[in-house]
């Protein structure tokens, strides 16, 4: 009971990350992006790349700190990837949907994120394997909390909940404090009116893209330490991210952290009832619940 | 010789029971641009539908009920119809992108049910035990799958008439009135809503038709066959020969399963050894180019839709 709430708080912090830049994309430009979850592998296995080589050139990085998986050369390796991902998220966006957002619809816009996220994804899987790959093959002991009820914590865990709350936190001053924080609040408002107002919308998008991509590859990595570094990552999450998304409402940044959560939590003590192996469903089922109680979710607004 | 003919069979039967599924799809975004992200659950629903209710009842084994092929495969297509209108009672009327996300999720929930409620669906190792209808009378291999072969055929030019017919009526002229300008086709007392949900609800019920008789064919079903890929497979089809063009549909299927065969083929014969761990990697890639491209240099696809003008307006028109 205790260790699914906590393991369901951890998965949520993870989800709440990933959500923040697909909430933001399914606003502003108006589309359910399916490749989003690919952006955490992406992230995941940069972090992978960059963590290997910092530790190869710089020995000593590879030393992790007391009882967590965590090194410098990793701390490192997350903030290279958090560009890299997000420098990617624009490519794809110049690439592939800004050109559909020229010429087609919305839906057609879906429709692509579908084949961007069986691209991406496979061929994450042809240059990495099929196999699944750990940050640290040092096995890291989980702390015995409690007895009875047995509850397990790992520090991994409580140093990745920590961070995704800074992160969180971070990124609410960003909004409430900066003049980017307020041209976002316009331009998801109104796009045409905060453009006379001297806000360039095509850097915004761009700036979004790099913003959920970051935020994304951060959420990959942490999603690595807490399982493993798998091409299948995305493939995992999408639904959870989609659900996280709609429980807070489209557009509604902080209704996608909390939306994270909640989803998190939901999925972990549904398996109080429900066999493990039905786990996958359960975002589908929060979809279907929410969609049909309140469709704008926690914090969405009406259309 | 006998080989490659019966190879043709078999590509041709899976070709075209793909294309129903095509066809279905077609109906929903072709004509009434509704996003379905789960083709594969309505097919699944068909599929897993037809064994149960057509199967026969072994000892110590509760599945099938034993029903004669008509009712099962009618059976099927209605169970696909029912969980199409649970997901599109509570879709069809929300923000169009929220139909994408359920769909999706339906399909990855099914194959879940699929894959864990043993009891019903046999688990991770699938239904077996089908007896596939007149295979005692026919009792030569190649004959039967050439004799299934022309009763696919048969059903697909219903199917394809049928929807033929749909995209001349008046409902088919609602159906993309509803596509191109929902407000406008409400302004004319149109209930867009309601159309939507039809047109899916129907949709799905080919889709499901094409599933049993994808599960008629192998008289086997399992997980594996459901796999979001299919979804991914009959999208390209559709988008490859072109979206609102039956025929397109059935021509883009033809051309992406003889592509998917092909590669494969291609694949196991000259890949490296190493390599060919990540034939399915490599085709999955290749599906998912052809969609990207197919939207970015030819979006019509390669059968463009085809204005059709109400009968009586064609009558007036000079030729």
């Amino acid at each position: 009971m205790i260790q699914n709430l906590f393991d369901g708080i951890l998965v949520g912090s993870i989800l709440s990350l990933g959500a923040i830049g697909l909430t933001m994309v399914m606003h502003m430009l108006r589309f359910a992006n399916f490749s989003h979850a690919e952006l955490l592998s992406v992230g995941a296995y940069v972090t992978f790349v960059f963590d290997k080589l910092l530790e190869s050139m710089v020995p000593a990085f590879s030393q992790a700190f007391g009882g967590l998986s965590l090194t410098f050369s990793l701390i490192f390796a997350i903030i290279l990837s958090m560009g890299v991902t997000g420098v990617s998220a624009i490519i794809i966006d110049w690439l592939v949907f800004r050109r559909i957002r020229d010429s087609a619809g919305p839906l057609s816009m879906v429709f692509a994120s579908f084949g961007v996220a069986l691209i991406v994804r496979n061929l994450i899987s042809l240059i990495f394997g099929l196999k699944p790959k750990l940050y640290s093959e040092e096995i890291t002991f989980a702390v015995r909390v409690s007895l009875d009820p047995l509850i397990l914590i790992k520090l991994d865990q409580v140093f990745v909940l920590c961070m995704a709350l800074v992160i969180m936190l971070i990124f609410h001053f960003v909004l409430s404090r900066t003049t980017f924080g307020y041209a976002l609040k316009a331009v998801s408002e109104n796009p045409t009116l905060s453009q006379i107002n001297g806000v360039h919308l095509a850097l915004m998008i761009r700036l979004i893209w790099l913003i959920g991509g970051g935020l994304a590859a951060v959420a990959g990595v942490f999603y690595g330490l807490n399982n493993q570094v798998s091409f299948l990552m995305g493939n995992n999450l999408v639904l959870s991210l989609f659900a996280a998304v709609i429980v807070g409402g489209i557009g509604s940044i902080y209704g996608a952290v909390v939306g994270g959560f909640l989803v998190g939590l939901a999925s972990n003590m549904a398996l109080l009832i429900l066999p493990s192996g039905y786990k996958p469903a359960v975002p589908f089922l929060i979809i279907l619940f929410i969609l049909s109680i309140r469709p704008t979710g926690l914090f969405g607004e009406k259309k | 010789m006998i080989g490659i003919v019966s190879y043709l069979v078999f590509f041709l039967t899976m070709g075209f029971v793909m294309s129903i599924a095509v066809l279905g799809l077609n109906l929903q975004w072709g004509y009434t641009g509704l996003f379905n992200g789960g083709v594969a659950a309505f097919f699944g629903a068909g599929a897993y539908g037809l064994i149960l209710l057509g199967g026969s009842n072994k000892a110590g084994q509760m599945i099938g009920f034993g029903l004669p092929y008509p009712f099962a495969v009618a059976g099927a297509v209605l169970l696909a119809g029912l969980l199409a209108w649970i997901v599109g009672l509570i879709t069809t009327h929300l923000r169009h992108d929220y139909l994408a996300i359920a769909t999706f999720g339906v399909a990855i929930a099914l194959e879940n049910f699929a894959r864990n409620a043993e009891p019903i669906t046999g688990g991770a190792k699938g239904l077996r035990g089908f007896e596939r209808p007149l295979e005692n009378v026919i009792n030569d291999p190649f004959w039967f799958n050439l004799a299934y072969l022309i009763f696919v055929i048969v059903v697909l030019i219903i199917v394809y008439n049928i929807l033929e017919n749909i995209g001349q009526s008046p409902f088919g002229r609602l159906l993309r009135a509803i596509r191109e300008d929902e407000v406008a086709a409400q302004s004319l007392g149109k209930s867009p809503a309601r159309i939507r949900l039809q047109a899916f609800i129907f949709g799905s019920m080919i889709m499901g038709l094409s599933g049993a008789l994808y599960a008629t064919f192998y008289a086997f079903i399992s997980p594996q066959d459901i796999l979001p890929i299919l979804t991914f497979q009959i999208w390209s089809m559709l988008i490859v020969g072109g979206s609102g063009n039956n025929k397109g549909a059935v021509f883009g299927t033809l051309v992406v399963w003889a592509g998917w065969v092909g590669s494969g083929w291609v694949l196991t014969q000259f890949a490296p050894v190493e390599m060919q761990l990540y034939i399915g990697t490599i085709q999955f890639i290749m599906i998912g180019l052809i969609i990207v491209l197919t939207l970015l240099i030819r979006p019509k696809g390669l059968l463009p839709e085809k204005l059709i003008l109400s009968r009586s307006v064609a009558r007036l028109k000079p030729e």
